[in-house]
């Protein structure tokens, strides 16, 4: 069992009539209790106790297979990126204690960007020290007053939170909905600035964007086009830059977001661009300008892991599809509801028919040695709740086999199948 | 187009999304009252917009809260 939190918080006691400032949280409060005390192991406080390899971990003490990490280019364990973050902590020390624009830009910064406009064939790179930041950065500085943000409705929290951060006009359309998306930027107001904020992979059901036409859609309008491609770099494209290169419209795209913590395997985020302007965002950028720079070992591992990425992924790529296709045929077989009729990602999303099922689903395979995410509203489109299975391509052929196995009893276990 | 004629029309548009047949008057709560999550929202605000060919953005839903406020927004977009 974990260690963790040993019991629920509780509903707030209120006295006298200043309110207690979380009763705002009660409900969720309340609704984690009734989890937990339901019996089931918490699904937001695994702690991975030892770290075996991209694919095997120990978790609240058991051997597990991870099936929900992000992990997908599995370059956590690559002999060369742990060497080069050794030798970058050694010959720069644990961290840079400074903000890109003083003291915290090291050679390893400037060569994880140098690595990055290589990979993407693009002009300008900038580095943040989340992907979080690097689409809240961008978003809230790029769009400003009087400006409009076009963007689909289920696009992720750093999304949202970096239309929130700014002062643009926020409009969103229906998810994936190229119609939709025309007629709002046709009643944008003459002379506005637009900015259609797109995804190539959206992370809870694992579907892809049809950029191509979106694309279009936004430059016939005279919109820019930032596409967030955290979930597809290293796998999808014909040199893992993503949707955008795979549907042949990575030209038309002015902003490229990705982040360091899936294909390539550490921390981070980054923005590549071609607009000849782009420099002066690290100079009026408050989420690259205010918070520390990303640490010595942290950038060496992302240059060496980018690089090698771009050398040898395709060696890896074919195989992570054999992957995905398999797990998503298996799943289907079994009697499960996916998130995508067809595999279109390293995603596979399992939809669960409500949240204590899909608990009770998480717990009973944890217990069979197979982790994988539990996403619950808000985060999930349509308030679904889902087992998000994501694969890597580290994964053996007899581990996908193993984790249908394991989907099979636990899905019969909780009477899901 | 008068008030009440767009009030009229936003009638008819609210009705498939108000499922438990809320009685909705000047003071009713998108929120509150009539219980809309964030989904619902987009798609009556979707409604709306095609309807009148405005575009009501976040930033002004968040300033729209109930009916009456909602169709003064309304009224007010489409006679520009």
């Amino acid at each position: 069992m974990s260690e963790g939190i040993a019991q629920p918080d509780k509903p707030a006691e209120l006295t006298g009539n200043t309110p207690d400032l979380f009763s705002k949280f009660d409900p969720l409060i309340q609704q984690r209790a009734n989890l937990l005390d339901a019996g089931v192991e918490d699904p937001f406080n695994l702690v991975m106790e030892r770290v075996l390899s991209p694919t095997r971990a120990i978790c609240n003490g058991r051997d597990t297979i991870l099936l929900g990490t992000y992990n997908y280019m599995g370059m956590t364990f690559d002999p060369d990126v742990i060497e080069a973050g050794k030798r970058a902590l050694d010959d720069y020390g644990s961290g840079t204690t400074g903000s890109r624009v003083l003291n915290g830009t090291y050679q390893g910064h400037r060569e994880c960007e140098e690595a990055l406009k290589e990979f993407y064939g693009m002009d300008h790179a900038m580095v943040f020290s989340t992907g979080y930041q690097a689409n809240l950065g961008i978003i809230s500085t790029i769009a400003g007053k009087g400006d409009y943000v076009v963007l689909d409705i289920d696009s992720h929290a750093s999304i949202w939170d970096g239309c929130a951060l700014g002062n643009a006009e926020i409009v969103p359309f229906k998810h994936n909905d190229i119609e939709a998306m025309d007629k709002r930027l046709g009643r944008i107001p003459e002379g506005a600035g637009k900015l259609v904020v797109l995804e190539g992979v959206y992370s809870m059901l694992g579907d892809v964007a049809p950029l191509k036409e979106m694309i279009a859609v936004a430059k016939k309008h005279g919109a820019m086009v930032l596409v967030d491609e955290a979930h597809s770099m290293g796998f999808i494209g014909p040199n893992g830059r993503g949707v955008a290169e795979e549907q042949g419209v990575l030209d038309d795209v002015d902003f490229v977001i990705g982040t360091f913590s899936k294909s390539v395997g550490t921390v981070g985020g980054f923005c590549v661009s071609n607009h000849p302007k782009f420099e002066i965002m690290r100079l009026v950028c408050r989420p690259y300008v205010f918070t520390a720079s990303l640490p010595p070992s942290v950038v060496a591992t992302a240059a060496t892991s980018i690089r090698k990425l771009m050398a040898t992924g395709h060696n890896k790529r074919a195989h992570l599809w054999e992957n995905s296709k398999r797990l998503h045929k298996g799943l289907t077989d079994l009697g499960f509801q996916l998130g995508t009729s067809e595999p279109q990602s390293a995603i596979v999303a399992v939809i669960m028919p409500d949240l204590e099922r899909g608990a009770a689903m998480w717990e009973a395979l944890l217990k069979e040695g197979l982790y994988v995410n539990l996403a619950r509203p808000p985060a999930t489109p349509a308030n679904m709740t889902l087992l998000r299975c994501s694969l890597c391509a580290e994964h053996s052929e007899e581990e996908v086999g193993m984790i249908l196995g394991m989907f099979e009893r636990a899905g019969k276990a909780v009477e899901i199948i | 187009m008068d008030r009440a004629e767009v009030e009229t029309r936003i009638r008819t548009l609210i009705e498939p999304f108000n499922k438990k047949g809320v009685a909705v008057d000047e003071d009713t709560t998108f929120a509150g009252d009539l219980e809309f999550d964030s989904l619902t929202v987009m798609d009556f605000v979707a409604a709306i917009e095609d309807e009148f060919d405005i575009i009501i953005s976040m930033n002004q839903q968040a300033e729209i809260e109930t009916w009456g406020q909602l169709i003064d927004a309304v009224n007010t977009m489409q006679a520009k």
